[in-house]
């Protein structure tokens, strides 16, 4: 049993897998549409909690808020559902596969197989679509791949039933009502409103403060840490902001094709300059990323160079910050 | 980011045949999606990540030799996990397992907890008990 289903590969999964189910309900989105629409872009500084040993930050939305924020405003309904058992996920999966509706799965990486092993964390919060099963095997649709795969029914289950922060416990989703045609202006514009509103927000672990707060952070660490320590951290803020599914820029980039898209739906000229500037942010952070690389790559480096990078960030900071007062005026 | 400016370094991606979506600007100054093969900032990064993981589990078969530590210390970090994501998966409180990790409190566990740990790990409770 197959589904008629289009594979496009996207940056991120989330937006992926959004951009592509609506796709099979005849809804062109595309993928900047359902980040920028669903507030995706954000930066966070996560305290007190560390995944492989090093402080967390994000450059995104949480997992799921993206998609339920667009449902919400351009007017779609999506069911979700979480399971305690593996066999009751498993029959929801199958009746809807039966039903012809492909549907959307978190699912943890550590065990997805297709996966370079070097990629395979555990981490829980990918997305993919199950469109089809054949011989026992799902048929996979992963945004973030170019082609699509299969994944045996004990595969399957494995991740969708993985454990830790974020376990999926079978998470399973699809849309389930649709208006008429999608209200994308008024989307669009709470969107943005939302994103500069966290971007802006007054808390230091959040938005442009919450990046002040990471370079002021970065200057400590080698006195702190020690180099060792100091490298580990900074590694691991790059992987955050360049690892696949931010399409470049820690998801800069992914925004500056929203904006430009947006300004043509709204007809708004101001959001198309604006684009351009965030495009240059981004190539801003894809620097940093390339500056602090050159210090985690010879493995001693003088204090100095860390101020550096946490100097780049303070400046990336000032930018993000008159950028989200324009952009909030834009609109 | 320009379009003919995606970095094509080589990456980690080879080994699945895949290549990663990015966004850049075409020459129109539109926005478009090009594949890239990888970057050498992120790769180095990666590669740093896991050259980490790597020393740990060097370090907790060194301690698991030396009866420092059990065997559990050593699979929980040759599956890339740690204390919370180990509990979660055997279904134990952390302080639990981490007081199995104590050789003495390790030798006296029962079959039933030693399954879960070699369930979790994919192994027989022989290969549990002696590392190799």
């Amino acid at each position: 049993m197959q589904i008629e289903f289009t594979h496009k590969q996207s940056a991120h999964c989330e937006n992926g897998v959004v951009s592509n189910l609506m796709r099979h309900n005849g809804f062109e989105v595309s993928e900047p549409m359902v980040f920028g629409i669903g507030s995706g872009l954000l930066f966070c500084y996560i305290p007190f909690l560390k995944v492989n040993h090093a402080p967390v930050v994000t450059y995104r939305a949480m997992p799921g808020f993206i998609f339920n924020r667009f449902a919400k405003r351009v007017g779609i309904k999506i069911k979700r559902e979480k399971f305690s058992s593996p066999e009751s996920a498993k029959s929801r999966l199958d009746e809807n596969l039966a039903k012809n509706n492909p549907v959307g799965l978190q699912v943890g990486v550590y065990n997805l197989l297709y996966f370079p092993d070097e990629y395979r964390f555990h981490f829980n919060a990918h997305n993919l679509v199950v469109y089809g099963k054949e011989n026992e095997n799902y048929l996979i649709s992963d945004p973030v791949m170019e082609q699509v795969t299969t994944l045996t029914e004990k595969q399957l289950e494995k991740v969708r039933f993985a454990k830790g922060a974020f376990a999926p416990k079978g998470h399973i989703y699809y849309p389930t009502a649709f208006p008429e045609k999608l209200e994308l202006k008024s989307a669009i514009i709470k969107g943005i409103k939302q994103t500069c509103r966290e971007m802006t927000a007054p808390f230091p672990i959040v938005g442009t403060n919450g990046i002040k707060t990471i370079s002021k952070l970065i200057r400590k660490w080698p006195k702190k840490k020690g180099a060792k320590v100091a490298n580990h951290y900074l590694g691991q803020i790059v992987r955050m902001q360049e690892e696949i599914g931010t399409g470049g820029g820690g998801f800069r980039y992914i925004y500056a094709a929203f904006l430009q898209e947006a300004s043509q739906v709204l007809g708004n000229e101001k959001l198309k300059e604006l684009s351009k500037e965030m495009t240059k942010i981004g190539d801003d952070w894809r620097d940093f990323a390339l500056n602090a690389s050159r210090i985690y790559k010879n493995r001693s480096p003088e204090t100095d160079a860390y101020n550096k990078v946490a100097d780049e960030l303070e400046a990336i900071a000032n930018s993000e910050a008159a950028f989200f007062k324009k952009l909030k005026k834009a609109i | 980011m320009k379009k003919e400016e995606v970095p094509q370094d080589k990456g980690l991606l080879d080994s699945a045949q895949t290549k990663e979506l990015t966004y850049a600007v075409d020459e129109n100054g539109e926005y478009t999606t090009e594949l890239s093969s990888g970057w050498d900032p992120k790769t180095i990064a990666l590669s740093n990540a896991i050259k980490g993981i790597e020393e740990r589990v060097a370090t907790a078969k060194k301690r698991v030799l030396n009866n420092e530590t059990s065997p559990i210390e050593y699979y929980m970090e040759l599956h890339k996990m740690d204390l919370p994501i180990l509990s979660s998966y055997v279904g134990l409180w952390q302080w639990r397992v981490k007081r199995h990790f104590k050789p003495k409190v390790f030798q006296k566990l029962n079959q039933k907890t030693l399954q879960k740990y070699a369930d979790v790990f994919e192994i027989s409770i022989e290969e549990l008990k002696h590392i190799s």
